[in-house]
């Protein structure tokens, strides 16, 4: 691979800078991952766009920019405006440029045998605990991306829910960025564990706060132990400056349901990569998405879901409106390994392009090793049903909102797949607030579709 | 009500109608019939203000007004309605959101208050009643799943909920059983009435024979070959259209 010179050295010297203040510093394992990863960065480089997996998402702003490591103070940022999309939510953690905020955080109202700390405080209260799982749910070695996180990871949750327990109210994990007087980078590590038999709700914001270039890398390893459910819903209003890359490394027991569903609406450069094994029988992966582009964002949704057993399903839907000059990609991939017969997977990817200068780039793909399997994907792109907008108008709809109506009725396929119907009926109503299309929508259609 | 002179229209280049001259006064009822192809819904679409039909002569004027400057969603504000042949089924918007956006956009033009949710149920509900529709059609999605006469009886909803003073309904009778075709024309006559103008469009005299019209208009090639009272259809169910589009080429 080849190697972009710039962005690595600054890496390699926070690295050599920071290292001393980083979390679970003085650990022995932990110096160890660090160290790996600082040199399977060096010896890969930065991913470019020679890489098939990267081909239609280059890394700019990381080659232009030079971002400086977050500091405490960065961390101290006031920040007006928490994002959140319940009103009665459970538990939440907060962090400010990657830095726990315990002042806006609320964890006083967990339940028994629910643990939701920083990556940092679970370090220092649980090593042993940590060690079991970090590094080991997340498997791929090559992964550049994931070696800087890995080196660097400076911030991140961690939930653990144990066996049998059912938590009711959703888990927020919120990341506020921006305000920072240069570009800052963060790398969060979050890890995810639910025992056997447990069942809980994760509600995931990444927002930007004002103006200002960050670089948020992030990394979350997900353990779905068996008859586990965990219900992951992610949130992301990046500010327009924000290099958003994330990726997610999931492990599903026998029985066990991983249900994701993002949403995206903003970001300069967004990737989103998700990685599922199923490794037992009975083990679910529901793999979604919608993603709202303008002006010239970016967004790239990576998927690999691998079953590796007999018996396990997979069903993923995403759906993308691109306006202006917004480009989206959609990379996926199902693999059924040689044994894995009976294997139900289903993949869906459909875009809605507003603008003539929008770009939609979907490659979706299924590697089938088994022969008893039933697997199908598709993919397609379109512009509005020009027959349905005249509908609309011919009711005396005006064409803006009859647009945003069309949208919104495009996008509903995939915020179906959503199970938790307060999640559900919340990311609806952001949906139509932030439509591409800046128009016109009744106070009260808004009210009515976040109460329904 | 509705004047319509010497309208010639095009369609991808092509012209369609050439020199259509129509007259329709408030409390008439008129049908258009013709054979396939000849320009019905055409002119259906032209007079709704569909993208893509390009008037190239001639002029639309209803009530008083020229109606071809203005766009889809004002002509329905003014109170135009065209019935769907094939209404559009919307996945994910619920019909009632679709009725209550559709008539606040329209009360919104004419400078009228919105409705609110109450407001707007207890209009629905009435409507619904007055023309035997069940309350679980609000709350699926906009067409999806109906069946034939479900869609159609939608449009009558719409057109009860918009109360427009131009109803036009092309082929209304198309895809309906006759029990289905029974229940549409008992809506649309329920709300004929001294203040309102209705356009029928269809290719079959039986539609007729549950609404009728007062006059009879013969559509072939993109011309009206014939005007005539209510028996001229039931001379074309006789004869068929045969000698029009014999006439005319």
């Amino acid at each position: 691979m080849q190697t972009t010179e710039g962005p690595i050295d600054g890496f390699l010297a926070d690295f050599e800078a920071t290292a001393p203040g980083l979390p679970g510093h003085g650990l022995s394992w932990m110096d160890a991952l660090r160290k790996e990863g600082i040199e399977r960065l060096r010896d890969l480089g930065l991913p470019t766009a020679k890489v098939e997996d990267w081909k239609y998402t280059r890394l700019r702003p990381l080659e232009d920019t030079r971002y400086r490591p977050v500091t405490e103070a960065d961390g101290t940022a006031s920040v007006d405006q928490l994002p959140s999309l319940l009103e009665s939510a459970g538990a939440r953690i907060v962090f400010v440029n990657g830095c726990l905020r315990a002042d806006l955080s609320s964890l006083d109202a967990l339940p028994e045998g629910v643990v939701v700390e920083s990556l940092a405080d679970a370090m220092r209260r649980d090593a042993d605990w940590v060690e079991g799982y970090l590094g080991r749910i997340a498997e791929r070695e090559h992964h550049p991306l994931m070696a800087l996180n890995t080196a660097l990871m400076n911030s991140g949750a961690i939930v653990h829910v144990k066996k049998n327990v059912r938590v009711e109210a959703p888990i927020e994990i919120v990341f506020v960025a921006g305000l920072t007087d240069a570009p800052v980078a963060y790398h969060p590590r979050n890890l995810i564990v639910m025992d056997e038999g447990s069942d809980a709700t994760l509600i995931k914001h990444h927002a930007g706060a004002g103006v200002g270039a960050y670089f948020a890398n992030t990394v979350t390893e997900i353990h779905v132990g068996d008859n586990a459910r965990l219900r992951d819903y992610r949130i992301q209003t990046e500010n327009l400056e924000a290099t958003h890359l994330a990726s997610q490394h999931v492990r599903v027991g026998r029985d066990g349901t991983f249900e994701t569903f993002g949403l995206a609406a903003g970001g300069r450069l967004c990737r989103t990569e998700t990685y599922v094994r199923l490794e037992g029988a009975g083990a679910h992966a529901g793999l979604n998405g919608a993603y709202l582009m303008k002006g010239r964002e970016h967004c790239d949704n990576t998927t690999l879901v691998e079953h590796l057993v007999p018996h396990t399903t997979c069903r993923e839907v995403f759906k993308g409106v691109l306006d202006d000059e917004s480009r989206g990609v959609f990379q996926g991939k199902i693999v059924v390994h040689k044994d894995a017969q009976k294997t139900d997977g289903q993949m869906l990817s459909k875009t809605l392009l507003l603008s003539d200068k929008a770009e939609m780039d979907a490659k979706p793909e299924l590697e089938i090793y088994a022969d008893d399997v039933k697997c199908a994907h598709g993919a397609t792109t379109g512009q509005l049903d020009t027959t349905a907008l005249f509908y609309l108008r011919s009711r005396g709809i005006p064409d803006a909102l009859a647009r945003n109506l069309l949208v919104q009725s495009f996008v509903a396929e995939a915020l179906d797949e959503i199970s938790h119907e307060a999640v559900r009926e919340a990311l609806t109503h952001m949906v139509v607030h932030r439509l591409p299309a800046q128009c016109y929508l009744s106070e009260e259609w808004t009210r009515e579709n976040a109460a329904e | 009500m509705l004047e319509i002179k010497n309208l010639h229209v095009s369609v991808e280049g092509k012209e369609i109608l050439k020199g259509i001259d129509l007259s329709i006064n408030a409390g008439e009822t008129h049908a258009i019939m013709g054979p396939n192809g000849s320009g019905k819904s055409t002119l259906s679409y032209t007079i709704a203000g569909r993208d893509g039909y390009d008037i190239t002569e001639g002029e639309i004027i209803y009530k008083g007004k020229g109606l071809t400057e203005m766009e889809p969603e004002e002509r329905a504000a003014e109170g135009v309605f065209l019935g769907f042949q094939y209404p559009v089924e919307i996945p994910g918007v619920p019909n009632t959101t679709f009725l209550k956006e559709a008539l606040n956009a329209v009360r919104r033009y004419n400078g009228e208050d919105e409705l609110d949710a109450m407001e707007f149920i207890k209009l629905v509900r009435q409507k619904t009643k007055e023309l035997g529709i069940a309350d679980d059609m609000l709350k699926r999605a906009v067409n999806v799943g109906f069946s034939g006469g479900e869609k159609k009886r939608n449009e009558i909803l719409q057109m009860a909920i918009l109360n427009p003073a131009l109803a036009i309904l092309d082929e209304t009778d198309s895809g309906l059983d006759i029990d289905a075709l029974k229940v549409v024309s008992d809506g649309v006559n329920a709300l004929r009435s001294p203040d309102r103008a209705t356009l029928v469009i269809t290719h079959y005299q039986r539609l007729l024979e549950h609404i009728v019209p007062d006059h009879v208009h013969v559509l072939a090639h993109g011309r009206i070959q014939r005007s005539g009272g209510k028996e001229l259809a039931l001379e074309l169910e006789e004869k068929g259209y045969a000698e029009f589009q014999e006439a005319a080429a």
